[in-house]
């Protein structure tokens, strides 16, 4: 299995890049792998990130329309937030695996 | 060797110019993926494809229960054209069909539009169909940035990396 050094800590990736194990994420491995990409996350990133991973956990499915009705911010929001690909750049970020939601 | 470089879609128009339930929703769960996907999007609406975009009436597309021969019942069996034919058949079958894909959170036309408009998409109406269906830029949804010749869309597809897609 592939592994990725975020912030000083050895992360289990699979060949996209997302998390193997979801217990490995941390808010500075999530920093560190924004970074990467030249971004920086602010607390209302990790109150999305928080919210993925929530609902990832619970096991409900995770759509873009879900976190349009998050409260935290809307769809509009959440594309100027995660630039590009928002859902699967958002997850990746959030330390869990890839969507699989075609909404 | 076989040059294996890949290069990603960039920018993808879509055509959509049937009205039927499923038609529109082809469209857009495909145009919504796009943006999703960060692809730059536009969708153009034309002859009864109008339907999807017209205020009055995009929430309440129906699926055709006459000709389509895909159709069944619940159950599987096949559904008699006939039936389909009867007062009141389509209605229900098409009242069931959005009560299912609402089940499968799969929003309705309008928060669709939303959706797509939000993510940056663009939808553009087809001018011919809108004059032949003496529709006005106010019957339509207002996500619809404008009404535009078929050459016009044609122009926007300019790049490389660029499909067309006619549903």
């Amino acid at each position: 299995m592939a592994q990725k050094e975020y912030a000083g800590k050895m992360i289990d990736i699979d060949d996209n890049g997302y998390f193997v194990n979801s217990e490995q994420w941390s808010r500075e491995v999530a920093q560190a792998m924004a970074k990467e990409n030249g971004e920086e996350l602010t607390d209302k990133h990790f109150e999305v990130l928080e919210f993925i991973r929530e609902k990832v956990k619970s096991g409900e499915s995770l759509t873009i329309r879900s976190i349009g009705k998050s409260g935290i911010t809307d769809i509009k929001g959440f594309y100027k937030m995660f630039p590009g690909a928002p859902l699967k750049k958002a997850t990746l970020y959030a330390g869990v695996s890839k969507p699989s939601s075609c909404v | 060797m076989a040059d294996e470089t890949k290069h990603p879609l960039k920018k993808v128009l879509m055509i959509c110019a049937k009205g039927s339930l499923e038609d529109v929703l082809a469209t857009l769960v495909m145009a919504n993926g796009a943006v999703m996907e960060g692809i730059e999007t536009k969708l153009f609406f034309t002859f009864f494809g109008l339907d999807g975009i017209t205020k009055k009436r995009m929430n309440k597309l129906h699926t055709a229960t006459v000709g389509n021969p895909a159709m069944r019942m619940p159950g599987g069996l096949p559904f008699p054209t006939l039936l389909g034919a009867l007062p009141g058949v389509e209605a229900g079958v098409s009242a069931m069909m959005r009560k299912q894909i609402d089940e499968l959170d799969i929003p309705r036309v309008d928060e669709f539009l939303e959706m797509i408009e939000a993510g940056g998409g663009e939808i553009y109406a087809c001018k011919l169909a809108v004059d032949m269906f003496k529709l006005k830029k106010e019957d339509l949804a207002d996500e619809v940035k404008d009404i535009i010749t078929i050459g016009e869309f044609y122009e926007m597809a300019d790049g490389l990396q660029t499909q067309i897609i006619f549903t």
